[in-house]
């Protein structure tokens, strides 16, 4: 299953990288070879296997119901790129979701 | 409008389906230890797993796994004995991980059904997700997304336990849709689980709405219009969109399975972002959280811990009162039911307990602006005020004039009574001279009674009444004027 | 006087609890180390002599009012860039986050810090800890200790090369598929990954979330054991975090014996792609152990030859959900912001800034492998197949207490040698992958010099989830029969 340049920029998008047709092109042949590499997967008969998802046999982790001191908001708002009145100021939103 | 709107549902059948998200009330948030109260100053509630900082975990909080499975189980659902949590993955700033952890093909409760109105509604799922921050729009005119310079976050929100809980497409009128959310809201909080305050957006409604020719079993493309976030505001979507649909239907034209966004002043709804350009979510199970498997033993103890629900309540009281059931649903939406059974288990008959809760005190809760329990008056005053009146001691005048007493100075009706000296007179003796007196101060009155005008001994009443500051039973005046006047 | 950079942790330890040297000394002594060879290595991306010295001083301190000082007290440790660290830069080896001070400490910083360990800074890693060589570092790639034109392996190679070239006695690294162990197997040191849930992940900036584990770096078994003592057990801040005390590692690497013991040699692992010097020195080490008196067998475990693909889809797909909250809104860079640009503009030109080659490459790889339509034939059967690796692993574990392999099929390459090349760069986790998927423990002990380049080898431990102290008991009765220490060459 070969992946296309046109899937390549629409995953681009998805994952919001804003690639160049440069990057896009040498990204596709990339990926061709490594899905080639990893398709091998599909060899595998594994209809009835069960995923893993954990490796770890655990269930129900639950933490009780306390309220905890938060962070400062100086704490909070220290790595912001910017800030105003006390919020993360961010660029203008086209959509809402 | 409405004759439009009926020449329309004579056509077309509109079909609804409702999603409907709930914050719960725990004390903390979903994934950490943040508190949820309620417009605290911006960012002062997160920390390094509700900001998304990297290298944060969260751990799940007990209360809202717990009170999931309680909605899940008054709405008649299966509650999963494994279930997992799942990223939801996309962009928005308001959403610090970019993905929501969410559940996706395995909901904590599933196929269940809820009454309203005699119809039976399917439920769905009932899931338990995150919620997100909130943006400030800054810049433009208007304050809104459109427009805008730019946007300030306030992550407070971010991480509060969200409860989705998705309908069947079941519900066919804008009216049961209202009904349906109403009855969400009392199940909600009877479960004590939500304040559901939809101002304060802790119950928020996507309504999405089709249209199919009466008769049809396929359903018509849908249209999701979101936030709609008043009781009121979800019959107008509906009513809205139905008369959309049908015109573009009628038109010829189709419909666009899109998002639509509801305005609350002109009541109705604009596109947004088209479903066909669809985000792909790419659904996966969160590494973060390990599997939830309720235990059967711990689902049938949430069982039965559950409180009598809105619906059985209903029920019970409509047979232990023998009031209608309209009366009992208007009792229960009036937040007076409590108060009228308690009054009921303190002696008085059910329409009495009913007319006074729901009447001059209910009168008087809303002049004050508190609910009718927080008055002063309790149950069992009124029962004794109830006794009075049937007994002939207190007119409902003088029972009103005890009320007010008893609310201003929080004395017990019998003092009130006592030190207003508010009793009724019933007694022939003591009337007697006070109907003497007034058919001597009146002869051009007594004269007409006597005469066969009936009617005119009304004024003598009156007359006695003032003379006996109000106090006097005006039945028994009545009486005695008509027996000395030979009407 | 003793050069005190030359001494294991166990040593500096109780040479700081006599007070025979002092914590400030121990620490003084490897910040000139890394002031006098880290130009030629690039091992560190950030050293924080001030805090190092201070929590040395503390440690002093608490020994002289009589405080009992915990087993690590005073012994310097070189961090990898990956563990958040309150108030000190962490950058993950990439430009996104250059700057990045957290608010807060990651558990293991916690307890690093609660136990008097000493940081001296923070390690260079591959960026996002994507990658087997550093090269992948946004700040330029480490360099082996041993041959400096060669890679010191990854992606936690600036740990791995700390301690091996004496800057530091111990390190922290992060395996996903084998970022300790390859590092270790090629710097000529030990590196542990402890079993899944063994070490809290709070703090640990994420690859991918479920393989992800940190775990100790350092010159000597022992030393290893008691690194991974501090650091590990339970915490309620990880809920994977299994709730189970810590398996009695360094008694097991006191213990040093395998008499009796069944150690199982995987077969898949050999043959083509394997460098000749690699395996005649792994085949070495089978028959010292052979000779200490455990049984060996030939082990096939028939869907490990899978695990490299198997990974390849797992590990992008989960990062590429780990990774999108590098979006310029809350920390980190941010690209492009004119104030005529949209959110989404800005997000996209900052990520595209701020990420290196192979991380974009996983990013959309691992999106493409959870787009609805391919999942189920990638990422949906990545799982499946995961799950028959770990059932590969429990059937050789019904009949051997440990399996063994060469850790890397061969010694550090050449900088620049595998750059253009992913599918061979990737193909030095090869041995590596398999207990990342299972979750089991697996740790990798110098077994000497490649004949045919004079590069150190590893050979690689994998014992059963929350056994492992089977491995360390292993790794240490090797250790002391081996002949080793092997010595990199003085800088």
């Amino acid at each position: 299953m070969a992946i296309t340049r046109a899937e390549v920029e629409h995953l681009a998008r998805l994952s919001r990288l804003a690639l160049s047709d440069e990057e896009l092109d040498r990204m596709a042949s990339q990926l061709d070879v490594i899905l080639g590499a990893v398709e091998r997967v599909g060899e595998v008969a594994a209809g009835d296997i069960p995923p893993t998802s954990h490796s770890v046999p655990l269930t129900n982790v639950f933490r009780p119901d306390e309220a905890r001191p938060s962070l400062a908001p100086e704490a909070a708002l220290s790595g912001a790129p910017a800030s105003e009145q006390g919020r993360f100021r961010v660029p203008r939103i086209l959509d809402e979701e | 409008m409405t004759a439009v709107l009926d020449d329309v549902l004579a056509r077309w059948e509109p079909v609804v389906g409702m999603e409907t998200h709930v914050e719960l009330g725990t004390a903390s948030k979903m994934f950490c230890g943040c508190s949820t109260t309620f417009g605290a100053e911006p960012n002062t509630q997160t920390c390094p797993v509700c900001l998304g900082l990297p290298g944060s975990l969260p751990v799940a909080n007990e209360a809202a796994i717990r009170y999931t499975i309680l909605i899940g189980l008054a709405l008649n659902c299966r509650i999963a004995e494994w279930c997992r949590f799942a990223r939801k993955n996309y962009f928005y700033p308001d959403m610090p991980k970019n993905f929501q952890i969410s559940q996706y093909d395995e909901p904590l409760c599933s196929d269940g059904w809820i009454e309203v109105g005699g119809e039976r509604i399917g439920i769905e799922r009932v899931h338990l997700e995150e919620d997100t921050g909130k943006s400030l729009h800054v810049g433009g005119s208007t304050g809104r997304i459109h427009g805008a310079d730019y946007s300030l976050v306030d992550y407070n929100r971010a991480g509060i336990p969200l409860v989705e809980i998705v309908t069947r497409p079941d519900i066919h009128s804008a009216e049961v849709a209202r009904a349906y959310v109403t009855e969400l809201r009392d199940i909600l909080r009877t479960l004590g689980v939500s304040d559901v305050k939809m101002e304060e957006g802790s119950l928020r409604c996507d309504v999405n709405v089709s249209l199919r020719p009466r008769g049809e079993q396929a359903f018509g493309t849908r249209a999701e219009v979101k936030n709609v976030n008043s009781l009121r505001s979800v019959e107008r979507a509906v009513r809205h969109e139905v008369g959309r649909q049908a015109a573009r239907l009628e038109a010829g034209e189709r419909i666009v399975q899109e998002t639509r966004h509801f305005h609350e002043n002109s009541g109705t709804t604009t596109e947004g972002r088209s479903k066909e350009e669809a985000q792909d979510y790419r659904y996966f199970p969160e590494p973060d959280l390990v599997p939830i498997a309720p235990s059967r033993e711990w689902v049938e103890s949430l069982r039965a811990s559950l409180p009598e629900l809105p619906s059985a309540r209903r029920a019970r009281l409509v047979a232990e009162l023998g009031l209608p059931d309209a009366d009992v649903a208007t009792m229960s939406r009036a937040g007076v039911l409590d108060l009228v059974l308690a009054t009921v288990a303190a002696g008085a008959s059910a329409a009495e307990a009913r007319n006074w809760w729901l009447g001059d005190l209910q009168a008087r809760a809303n002049a004050a602006g508190v609910p009718a329990g927080d008055l002063g008056v309790t149950p069992e005053h009124v029962a004794r005020v109830a006794a009075l009146v049937s007994s002939g001691d207190l007119s409902s005048t003088l029972a009103k004039e005890v009320f007010a007493g008893v609310i201003e100075t929080g004395q017990g009706p019998d003092e009130v009574i006592a030190a207003r000296g508010l009793r009724q007179v019933s007694d022939e003796g003591a009337l007697a001279a006070a109907v003497d007196e007034a058919i001597a101060a009146n002869p051009d009155i007594a004269q007409k009674v006597r005469d066969g005008k009936v009617a005119a001994a009304g004024a003598l009443v009156g007359a006695v009444m003032k003379a006996m500051r109000g106090q006097a039973n005006a039945a028994t005046v009545n009486r005695l004027i008509l027996e000395r006047l030979g009407g | 006087m003793t050069d005190l950079t030359r001494l294991s942790a166990a040593d500096l330890a109780s040479l700081v609890a006599s007070g025979e040297a002092s914590a400030v000394e121990v620490a003084q002594a490897h910040l000139d180390r890394i002031a006098a060879v880290d130009d030629k290595l690039h091992a560190f991306l950030h050293v924080d002599a001030e805090g190092a010295l201070a929590a040395a001083a503390a440690v002093d301190g608490a020994r002289m009012t009589g405080e009992t000082l915990s087993p690590l007290a005073g012994v310097p440790l070189a961090l990898k860039d990956v563990f958040c660290t309150e108030g000190v830069p962490t950058t993950c080896g990439s430009k996104i986050l250059e700057g990045w001070r957290p608010p807060y400490d990651a558990t293991v910083t916690r307890r690093l810090k609660d136990a008097g360990v000493v940081i001296l800074g923070k390690t260079n890693m591959d960026e996002f800890a994507m990658g087997s060589s550093t090269e992948n570092s946004a700040y330029g790639p480490t360099r082996n200790p041993w041959d400096l034109d060669r890679v010191p392996g990854g992606s936690g190679g600036g740990s791995s090369a700390a301690v091996a070239s004496y800057m530091a006695p111990l390190g922290i690294g992060t395996d996903t598929g084998g970022s300790i162990r390859q590092p270790a197997a090629v710097t000529g040191t030990v590196g542990a990954k402890p079993t899944y849930g063994g070490v809290s992940r709070y703090g640990l900036i994420a690859f991918s979330s479920s393989l992800d584990q940190g775990g100790p770096c350092a010159r000597t078994v022992l030393d290893a054991a008691l690194l991974h003592s501090v650091i590990g057990g339970h915490d309620p801040l990880d809920s994977t975090s299994i709730d189970q005390p810590v398996p009695p590692v360094v008694e097991a690497a006191r213990q040093a014996d395998v008499s009796g013991m069944r150690i199982g040699v995987v077969k898949e692992f050999s043959g083509e792609g394997y460098q000749p010097g690699v395996e005649a020195r792994f085949r070495e080490a089978v028959a010292v152990l052979e000779g200490l008196g455990a049984t060996v067998v030939e082990v096939s475990c028939p869907h490990f030859v899978y695990a490299l693909p198997t990974y390849y889809l797992i590990a992008p797909s989960e990062c590429s959900s780990n990774l999108a909250r590098f979006d310029a809104m809350r920390y980190g860079l941010r690209v492009g912001d004119d104030g005529t640009r949209s959110v989404e503009e800005v997000m996209a030109l900052t990520r595209a800034a701020g990420f290196g080659p192979e991380v974009k490459r996983r990013i959309i790889l691992g999106s493409y492998a959870l787009s609805s339509g391919y999942y189920d034939a990638y990422y949906g059967q990545a799982q499946k197949v995961r799950t028959l690796i770990t059932r590969d692993f429990d059937r050789a574990f019904e009949d051997v207490d440990v399996l063994v392999s060469v850790t890397t099929p061969t010694t550090a390459f050449r900088i620049g040698e595998r750059t253009d090349d992913p599918l061979a760069m990737y193909l030095a986790d090869l041995c590596t992958i398999p207990s990342d998927l299972s979750g089991g423990a697996a740790m990798s002990v110098p077994c000497g010099l490649s004949p045919d380049d004079g590069l150190p080898v590893g050979l690689q431990v994998m014992a059963p989830a929350m056994r492992d102290d089977l491995m360390y008991r292993v790794a240490a009765a090797y250790e002391a029969a081996s002949g080793g220490p092997w010595e990199a060459p003085s800088l």
